[in-house]
Order: C-alpha cells, then sequence, then structure tokens
C-alpha cells in the first residue's frame, strides 16, 4: 500500500503535477512574474472570483526577500517554490484528495501523524481572507490548507479550496534533508547529480547581497508609484474598445503592475527604508489596486460577467 | 421516554472553539426543546476535532396538548367585530361559546392546540440551532450558503428507546439526518450506524475515539505524568495548553522526547515558549537542576512502530525551532553585553507606540523624565529609576521579544543582567508590567515601583489626552488594568502621592509634545491640503488625513475649540470626491478651499509659540487631569467595595481634602470604619446628624452661618457647660491626631465627645426663645459639626 519514496526535489514536484492532473485540475504554467506566494498567480487570485467553476494546480517560484540568508540558513530561502491547487467550488471530499497527494509523494498515513491545525488565513496586500488549516505531519507545517471566502473585497461564491504546499520543507521531510542546500535536484544517481544548492546556492548570495543592500531604493520607489500608476490608469480606460469595437476590460494587464508594485514593496522593506507607519500605508495602497483589479475581473467574461445582464 | 442523540460531523474544529460549541449546542436545543413544550431529565454535549455531539435523556414523546381560552366581545357586538375575534383566535365563528360575565354574556373562543410529536420538534430546533450557531468565526464551502465553523458533513439526529431508534426526518442545505457517523480518520474510518448514545459511545470507541474531552485531557494528563515520573522527571503543569491538545486529537497519543543538549542552556522560559507556542508540546523539568530537559508531544494515533517515526519528526521540527530560538538568544546576549543594548532603545524611535502619541522611545523619554520625579516619593535612586526606565523596553527591539512577545520584561531582564547593569535595573525590566491583573502580585522593589508607576500614569495620562477613555465594556487600551495597577502599586507601598499635581504635570508633558507634532504636520506639510488635486492622490493621503483629523480633532476639543470645523471639513470633502466622481469636470472647490484656509488660518494663530497657547494647555491640563482622578476614585471605589469597604464611607473620604493622596484616603476609609463599627461611634454618627440637622434648619431659615463665637458664659445648663468643657478638652487632642494622620486616635477622641453631646441633646432645647441663648447653643452645635467633618464628612454617611 505504501508508495515508493521519491528520490529527489524535482521527483516531488513530478507526481504532485501527476497527482493533480489525475484529478481533473489543469496543470498550469509559473506565472512569469515576481511574486511573494502562489496565491497571487492570477490562476488563483483572480480565478477566485466570479461565478465560474475552476480547477488548476502549478508550481509558483516565490521571492520574499527579507527571507535571504546567503544560501546559508538550513530552511530559509529569499527564493523558493510553492505548489498550489485551486478548485471553485471546493469539492466535499477536498481533505480526502488533500491526503492522496501526500501519499503520492510518498507519505505513508499508517505511520504518520496527521493534523489539521486551525489557521485562519489572510492576506492584507490582496484584501482576502479565508479560513482553514497548517496541516502537520508530525508536528511539521507541510501545507495551508484554506476555503477563500473573500478576494479583493469580493465575497467568494463559489468558494474555493486553495492549497499550499511549501515545496522544499515538505521535499527536505519526505527525503529526510537536514539543510536544503544538500537536497538532491534530480535523481541522485544520474550521470550529472545535481543538489538544490548547486542549483541555486550562488543565486541565494548574489540576490541577499543585492536585496539587502545594493537595490536601488530611489529607482524602486519611483517604479512603485509607476507600476501604481499605470494600474490606475488601465482601469481607468473604458470597456468598449475604440479600434475593435469589442468590450475589453483589461483586468490581466492591469493586475500585473499590482503584483509588481507588491513585489517592489517587498524589496523596499528589504532594503529597511520604509518605517513601520509607512508599512501600512503602502500595503494599503497596493490593497487598493488588488481591490481595483477584482472589481474589474468580475466585470470580465472569466469572471461570470454576462452580457445580457449588463 | 425517548432519548435524543445529536452528532454534527464536520472538518477539523478549531480546539479554542470545541468547548464553547459544546455548550451552545447544549442550551440551544434544549431551550429550544422547552420552549416547545419537551421537557427532559438530562443532557450532556461533548466535542472532539470532528464533531459536535449531544446526547438529551428523558425527553417527552409529545409535546402536552395545550387548551387556551380566550374571552372576546359582547355577545350583539358588530359582526365584524366578531368576525375579527374569530380569525385572531383560529376558531370558526360557531366554535365560539357563549358565557355569562359580569356585564352580561360574552364570547369565548377555546383554542385546543395539540401536542406535537418529539421528533417534529426536534428537527425544528436543530435546523434553527444549525443556522443560526453563534461560532466566533464561521464560512462558506463549495456553491452552498450554509455557515459552519468549517465544512459540515452528516447530521446524526435520533430519538431512542426500548422498542428502538427512529432517525429524525431532517435536512438542512442538502445535509440529510441519518444515523451514520465514522470513526478515527485515519484508524477507522468506514461509517457505522448507532441505536443510542451508550452504543454511540461505545462504538467511537472502538473506532479509535474518545468522545469526552475530559476523559481525553485526563488520559493525556495521566500518561504524561506517568511517563515523566518514570524517568525521575516531572511534567511542567499547564491546564491552557492541555485542553488545547485535548482539542486537537480524537485518539491520544503521549509521547516523549529529548530535547537536544545544544539547547538545553536557552533560558527555561525560552524552551517553554518555544515548545508550546510552536509545537503545543508540554515541557519535562529534571527537579533536580530545574532544567527543561524533555517534551512531551500527543499524536492523533498509535502506529506499528510505537510512534518511533513521529517522535523523531517532532523531534527534527524542534531542533530547527530551537535552532532559531538559540540563534535569536545568542545575538541578543551579544547586543546586551556590547553596548549595554543601546542599539535597542535606538531602534525604538522607528517603532510606533500609538499613531497619536508617538514612538517607543518618545513614550520611554516620558517614562523615563516621569521616574525621576516620582523616585523620591518611593524612596527610589532617582539616578537608578531614570537608567531603569531607559532600559526596562529595550527588549522590545530583540529578536527573542519579536518572535516571543509574551517574553517581554522577562528577556529584559536577562539582557539587562548580561549587560551587566544593576541588579535593580534588571528587575525592573521585568517587574514594571507589574501588576497586570488583580491578582498579579504587587512589586516592591523602589526602582521597579518607580518605574511601573511611571509607565502606567504615561498611558493613563497619554491615552486621555488623545480621547481614548475606556467606554462601557470596551477598553482596548487596559486603562482600567492600568489604573487599578496604580492604585495597587500605591496602596500596596504606602506611596505618598498628590496624584491630581502629578497627573496635571503629566498632561502637561503630553500635550506640549502633541502640540509640537502636530504644527509640524499641520502648518508646515502644504501638500496635505491642494486646493486643487486629482483623486488617487486624494486618496492616498485620505487614510493619514482621515486619522490626522480625528487626532487634531481630540486635542483641539481639549485644548481649543475648533467649533466642529473639522467635522465640517471632512464632509465638505467627501463632497468634493464625490462630485468629481459624478462629473469629471467638476471645480466647486470654493467651499473647500474657504474651509483649508480658515483651518490653516486659526492652526497658525493658534499654534504661534506664544504664552497665551501654554495657558491654554495649563487649562486643558487640569481639566484632563480633574476627569483622570474621577477616573481613579471609581477603580479605587470598585477596588475598596471587593476589600468590604462600604460605599458610604468611601464617600464619606473622598469628599475630604487630599483625596487624591490614595494612602492617606485608604487609612481614612479604614479607621472610619472601625470606629462606625463601635457602639461610640453609631451613637456619635447619630449626635452629629441631630446637631447637623438642627444646624442646617436654623441656618435655612435664618439665613445665616452659625459658625463662631460661642460663649461657655451663656450655658444655663450644666450639660452645657460640660459640653464646652469636652470640646475645649478633645479638639486639640484632635487636631494633633488628624496633623499626625492618626484617624484613629482622632475618631477615639470624637468618641468621647458621645456623652456630653447625648446629655446636652437631652437636657437643653436648643431652640430657646431667648434669641441669645439660641444664637450661642446654634454656634455650639457648629463647633461639634465643624470637629466631627474635619475627620470625615459624617453626612455621606448612611443610617
Amino acid at each position: 500500500m505504501a508508495v515508493e519514496k521519491p528520490k529527489s526535489f524535482q521527483e516531488i514536484i513530478l507526481r504532485l503535477q501527476a497527482y493533480w492532473a489525475a484529478r481533473g485540475c489543469a496543470v498550469m504554467q509559473p506565472y512569469d512574474m515576481e511574486v511573494g506566494a502562489g496565491t497571487f498567480h492570477p490562476a488563483t487570485t483572480l480565478r477566485a472570483l466570479g461565478s465560474k467553476s475552476w480547477a488548476a494546480a502549478y508550481v509558483q517560484p516565490s521571492r520574499r526577500p527579507t527571507d535571504g540568508r546567503y544560501g546559508e540558513n538550513p530552511n530559509r530561502l529569499q527564493h523558493y517554490y510553492q505548489y498550489q491547487v485551486l478548485i471553485k467550488p471546493s469539492p466535499p471530499d477536498l481533505q480526502a484528495l488533500y491526503l492522496g497527494s501526500l501519499e503520492a509523494i510518498g507519505i505513508d498515513m499508517e505511520m504518520h501523524d496527521i493534523r489539521f491545525v486551525e489557521d485562519d488565513w489572510e492576506s492584507p496586500t490582496l484584501g482576502a481572507w479565508g479560513l482553514g488549516w497548517e496541516v502537520w505531519c508530525d508536528g511539521m507545517e507541510v501545507s495551508q490548507f484554506t476555503y477563500f471566502q473573500q478576494v479583493g473585497g469580493h465575497d467568494c461564491t463559489p468558494v474555493s479550496g486553495e492549497l499550499t504546499y511549501g515545496l522544499e520543507r515538505l521535499a527536505m521531510y519526505v527525503l529526510g534533508i537536514d539543510h536544503v542546500m544538500e537536497m538532491p535536484y534530480n535523481d541522485p544517481q544520474a550521470p550529472i547529480a545535481l543538489s538544490y544548492g548547486d542549483v541555486f546556492r550562488q543565486t541565494e548570495e548574489e540576490y541577499s547581497r543585492w536585496n539587502f543592500d545594493v537595490a536601488n531604493t530611489e529607482m524602486l520607489l519611483k517604479h512603485f508609484e509607476e507600476a501604481e500608476a499605470e494600474c490606475e490608469a488601465i482601469l481607468a480606460q473604458a470597456h468598449d474598445d475604440p479600434k475593435t469595437g469589442k468590450r475589453i476590460v483589461m483586468a490581466h494587464p492591469a493586475y500585473d503592475q499590482c503584483i509588481k508594485a507588491s513585489h517592489i514593496f517587498n524589496l523596499l522593506d528589504a532594503r529597511g527604508v520604509i518605517s513601520v507607519t509607512e508599512r501600512q500605508a503602502y500595503i494599503g495602497r497596493v490593497r487598493a489596486l488588488a481591490k481595483q483589479c477584482a472589481d474589474a475581473f468580475v466585470q470580465t467574461e472569466a469572471g461570470g460577467y454576462a452580457p445580457s445582464a449588463a | 421516554m425517548p432519548d435524543l442523540l445529536i452528532e454534527l460531523f464536520s472538518e477539523e474544529i478549531p480546539a479554542r472553539m470545541q468547548k464553547r460549541a459544546g455548550e451552545d449546542l447544549k442550551k440551544l436545543v434544549t431551550d429550544g426543546l422547552v420552549e416547545a413544550g419537551l421537557t427532559y431529565a438530562s443532557a450532556g454535549a461533548f466535542a472532539t476535532p470532528r464533531r459536535l455531539a449531544l446526547s438529551v435523556e428523558g425527553l417527552l414523546a409529545r409535546s402536552p396538548d395545550l387548551r387556551e381560552e380566550r374571552k372576546g366581545p359582547k355577545v350583539g357586538a358588530p359582526d365584524q367585530a366578531i368576525e375579527g375575534f374569530c380569525r385572531g383566535a383560529g376558531v370558526a365563528r360557531d366554535a365560539l361559546q357563549v358565557r355569562d360575565d359580569k356585564k352580561g354574556q360574552v364570547y369565548f373562543a377555546v383554542i385546543d392546540r395539540p401536542g406535537r410529536p418529539a421528533a417534529e420538534i426536534v428537527a425544528e430546533v436543530l435546523e434553527k440551532t444549525i443556522r443560526t450557531f453563534p461560532w466566533p468565526k464561521s464560512m462558506r464551502w463549495g456553491a452552498g450558503s450554509l455557515r459552519w465553523v468549517r465544512p459540515l458533513h452528516s447530521i446524526l439526529c435520533i430519538l431512542s428507546d426500548e422498542a428502538g431508534a427512529e432517525t429524525v426526518p431532517l435536512e438542512v442545505d442538502g445535509i440529510t439526518a441519518g444515523n451514520m457517523t465514522k470513526g478515527h480518520r485515519f484508524m477507522a474510518p468506514a461509517a457505522f450506524s448507532v441505536s443510542s448514545f451508550d452504543d454511540y459511545r461505545a462504538k467511537l470507541r472502538r473506532a479509535f475515539v474518545l468522545l469526552d474531552p475530559e476523559e481525553r485531557a485526563n488520559h493525556i494528563w495521566t500518561d504524561a505524568t506517568n511517563a515523566a515520573f518514570a524517568q525521575g522527571l516531572e511534567l511542567v503543569e499547564d491546564a491552557g495548553l492541555l485542553a488545547e491538545v485535548a482539542g486537537l486529537v480524537e485518539w491520544p497519543v503521549v509521547l516523549m522526547g529529548e530535547i537536544g543538549a545544544d539547547f538545553l542552556d536557552l533560558p527555561p522560559e525560552v524552551l517553554q515558549t518555544s515548545m508550546k507556542e510552536h509545537q503545543k508540546f508540554f515541557s519535562v523539568k529534571n527537579p533536580k537542576t530545574g532544567r527543561i530537559e524533555r517534551f512531551v508531544t500527543v499524536a492523533n494515533r498509535e502506529t506499528a512502530d510505537n510512534g518511533a517515526t513521529v517522535l523523531a519528526g517532532n523531534q527534527k521540527v524542534l531542533a530547527a525551532r530551537l535552532s532559531d530560538a538559540k540563534f535569536f538568544w545568542e545575538n541578543d546576549l551579544r547586543i546586551a553585553k556590547g553596548d549595554k543594548m543601546a542599539p535597542w532603545v535606538a531602534q525604538l524611535e522607528n517603532v510606533t507606540f500609538h499613531a497619536k502619541l508617538g514612538s517607543q522611545a518618545a513614550r520611554i523619554a516620558r517614562i523615563a523624565a516621569l521616574s525621576g520625579e516620582i523616585a523620591p516619593m518611593v524612596g527610589a535612586d532617582a539616578a537608578l529609576a531614570v537608567e531603569a526606565a531607559k532600559v526596562a523596553k529595550a527588549d522590545l527591539s530583540s529578536e527573542m521579544v519579536y518572535e516571543f512577545p509574551e517574553l517581554q520584561g522577562l528577556m529584559g531582564r536577562y539582557y539587562a543582567d548580561a549587560a551587566g547593569l544593576p541588579a535593580e535595573v534588571a528587575a525592573a525590566c521585568q517587574e514594571h508590567y507589574s501588576p497586570l491583573g488583580p491578582s498579579d502580585d504587587v512589586p516592591s522593589a523602589p526602582v521597579s515601583v518607580t518605574v511601573a508607576l511611571a509607565d502606567k500614569l504615561d498611558t493613563l495620562t497619554g491615552f486621555w489626552a488623545i480621547d481614548e477613555k475606556p467606554t462601557g465594556s470596551k477598553d482596548p487600551y487596559a486603562l482600567r488594568r492600568a489604573a487599578l495597577g496604580v492604585i495597587r502599586l500605591v496602596l500596596g507601598n504606602g506611596v505618598r502621592v498628590n496624584i491630581a499635581s502629578q497627573l496635571q504635570s503629566d498632561f502637561h508633558l503630553h500635550l506640549s509634545g502633541v502640540r509640537y507634532d502636530v504644527k509640524e504636520t499641520f502648518v508646515s506639510n502644504e501638500e496635505w491640503w491642494p486646493g486643487d488635486f486629482d483623486e488617487p492622490e486624494l486618496k492616498r493621503g485620505a487614510v493619514e488625513k482621515q486619522d490626522f483629523i480625528v487626532f487634531t480633532n481630540s486635542v483641539e476639543s481639549i485644548v481649543f475649540n475648533f467649533d466642529g470645523l473639522s467635522d465640517r471639513f471632512i464632509s465638505k470633502r467627501q463632497e468634493v470626491i464625490e462630485g468629481r466622481k459624478a462629473d469629471p469636470h467638476y471645480d466647486d472647490y470654493d467651499q473647500y478651499n474657504e474651509l483649508v484656509d480658515e483651518i490653516r488660518l486659526r492652526a497658525n494663530s493658534i499654534w504661534s509659540p506664544e504664552a497665551k497657547t501654554q495657558n491654554h494647555i495649563q487649562a486643558a491640563s487640569l481639566s484632563l487631569a480633574t476627569d483622570l482622578l474621577a477616573f481613579f476614585h471609581d477603580r479605587l471605589k470598585v477596588h475598596l467595595r471587593d476589600e468590604g469597604v462600604r460605599h458610604d464611607v468611601i464617600d464619606a473620604c473622598l469628599a475630604m481634602p487630599g483625596n487624591d493622596d490614595l494612602v492617606l484616603l485608604v487609612k481614612r476609609a479604614e479607621a472610619l470604619t472601625a470606629f462606625l463599627g463601635t457602639e461610640d461611634g453609631t451613637n456619635l454618627l447619630q449626635g452629629f446628624k441631630r446637631a447637623n440637622n438642627i444646624l442646617t434648619q436654623a441656618e435655612e431659615k435664618d439665613s445665616v452661618e452659625y459658625s463662631f463665637g460661642a460663649e461657655p458664659k451663656l450655658a444655663e445648663d450644666a450639660s452645657e457647660t460640660a459640653l464646652f468643657a469636652a470640646l475645649d478638652a478633645e479638639a486639640p487632642q484632635i487636631a494633633a491626631a488628624m496633623k499626625a494622620e492618626d484617624f484613629a486616635a482622632a475618631m477615639s477622641a470624637l468618641a468621647r465627645l458621645r456623652a456630653p453631646i447625648d446629655a446636652f441633646f437631652e437636657a437643653v432645647q436648643v431652640n430657646s426663645d431667648n434669641a441669645v441663648i439660641r444664637r450661642n447653643r446654634l454656634n455650639l452645635l457648629s463647633r461639634i459639626r465643624t470637629l466631627c467633618l474635619g475627620v470625615a464628612d459624617l453626612t455621606k454617611i448612611e443610617g
């Protein structure tokens, strides 16, 4: 009954992809922008809105500049991977589906202690919240499990079920590795065996230095303002495109700017140039953008907008 | 009589909510049943992570038949009235009865309400309970609209008696009630049916679920203490953690593990907090060394390897957590030892204490200044107290306190010790937060007492100055607790301080600082008041502006009168924003600009550094101090009442001068309480009241105050002469005792006046026909009144 143990980081990812694909999820690719967490991917943030059904799974590279430790800390990285699943409406057997995914990556339910521990999720930058748990395996948090209640200030109807796996941490546990850099990235028996450190140690160093000490804060501040202004300018456009004569609400391009502003804020935070009081104001500005993008998305077809109802 | 069993089976219910949810389920269902006429013998509620269960025993099988009689209109009343009555009562006209009444014949309606079967009532009550359940936080899921704490999966609802069990027909949002449930998620996931509560409980146990939270807690506690005892160790008690852990498992399995040797040197509080907060582990102490050497974790299942894998995993997670804690501890120690915590203090300049009260650093500067002032009154070394105040909150910048806020103060003490600061200073770091609650110990070390008082006084005056007082049940800044803290510190240590003047000077400090800040932002920052503006910019600033206006408003309402100018500005601005939204060419800014100009004008005039402003602040400080003193008196009344002091005694003492010296106030109250407990005391009180009544009536009638010039030579009666002599003898004694604040002596001297006063009233008619004699006697009574009122305001005493 027990599944064979995976041998590498990438094998865990591949098994998750195969597992969720077999459960009917559209396996998507990472979003091509810098984000702080898988939730920012429009496949989650925007698709959680509106009435249309949705099921997606994907890996999302995530950046948290303040967590950089020059590749030295066994558990902390400024760039890491999240695995994200979003299903709308949340199916009644989502817990069982989730537990199945743990079995698929080699966690034997008969030998381990799996627990659902209360953890309410809130994203002040996205104006989103939900109720759920952090899932513990033998006392270690291996996933976040959330029923989205609100995104961008909109009630979620139907409700999406969201699963987020911290891939490095989960893989280290399954593979029995103590330092992330020592984790096999591909098969250790492969002709060219690569560790996580072979792939990412150097970049962790480079980005840690840039994040903390070099990033040009004046330029970043300017970029923040620009992204904010562009986001609002995009959303201020009339819904009807004068050139094509079609109704084109540009929710996604606007949301890209929102993501950009959010990441720039994280960089500025890592550079230590944002005071505690300013912090709240910046978060509020990003939230305002996210909210406007959500407002725009529900005016699109994917967001459930029906022309006849207009 | 049937029994009722209900189980609401859901995804994992947060541990902290389970107990209350069980109680709510019991109350809502049983109240609903009783209201519908179904009484019962007993009821019990249970909760596990996945289920709420309720067992009701000895329920009526049917609600009783009820018959109601309703009196209607007189016979012969208009048809309309009779028809209306029939409709209201729900009976046909020919079913009405005619009865004789005092005033003639009257219609009566007899309404029969037949009882209903229990199942029908239970179904109604349970559906309503589910739909209106008071979860602290609830959610929707899937495409449904039902709210529950987490997705609700099934409802079990059966009525059972000797004959068997019947399922109560009920459906809530697509969930049909049945007689099925499931066991442990992993150890016995199959569904099974149940036929009664006993059957349910027994089958659950076989399916690895202990239904009763208390049983789970007892099981955990017993196993954990035994495991520790077997190793010569002891479990650190933690009732809150035990309850929480019992709410995280259906089948508790206790596992004990070791803490790596690397971590045993961390302060025990750090180990305990880290293990509890992050991992929900119990600490296991070695009684010989006092060190925490092991942990206990509670798994939710048995495994083939007796928990070896589970324990190894937990141990690994703990090692990672404690590596973090160790890293924080070592980094913190380096900073503490290096520059005596100075970098931490500096960092607090960037930490906001409260948007309207400035940074933590500003707050600490105020507390330090205040500590210097208070130290002499407490008998503390002023220099040490100021030093202590400056570092007392430094640990807020430490990594350890950032990670574990509940260790604030305690870590400060460790770090101050490591920095080589005086022991008094280190102790104050920890103790200045005390007393936290009514049962918390009051510090007694003078330096700690000084900083504790300064901290609380600064908090109280600060929030008072920005008009954030507690209202009703709302006290977000725990100001009642702070005031009680001051009271207990002052009384517990016999600190003599005139709080009113102290408060006034504290307020002066606050308002002067505030004024400066406001001026800086309000007058100099032109861009906040653009005559023309674009909307995004306005939105961006809106939060700050709103906040700011409220802020200035509160200061203004105290210091200056802005005549609601700020309110008018806010509403006008809103109008402009909406106007712009509606019309891109909106340009009606005239009134808006006028308001801006007016505000700017006033601000400039008010905040000119003139003596006038100082006077305003002086006046405001006085009025705030008076208000806050009243708050202290309210808290003191509550405190003394809890200690058994009568409210009228408190009032009698509060009415005396020096009532802001709490030690004096309580001394007086205690003496008065003792005095009124004696026979002399109660009799003297009667004598005083009689004298005071006669005097007051005479004064009202004559429109004069009798207060001076009683002449012994005008005494006619021996008792009158004796009273003069007694007053002459006791007055100096009383004065001396009062000067020495020996209220007991003063009151026994008063008590010695009782016999002469009684004798005087016995023998003499005060309101004599002879006006000279009368006036002399009234003046004599006035001497009694003055003497008594000098000790306490006895007019306030009841009885």
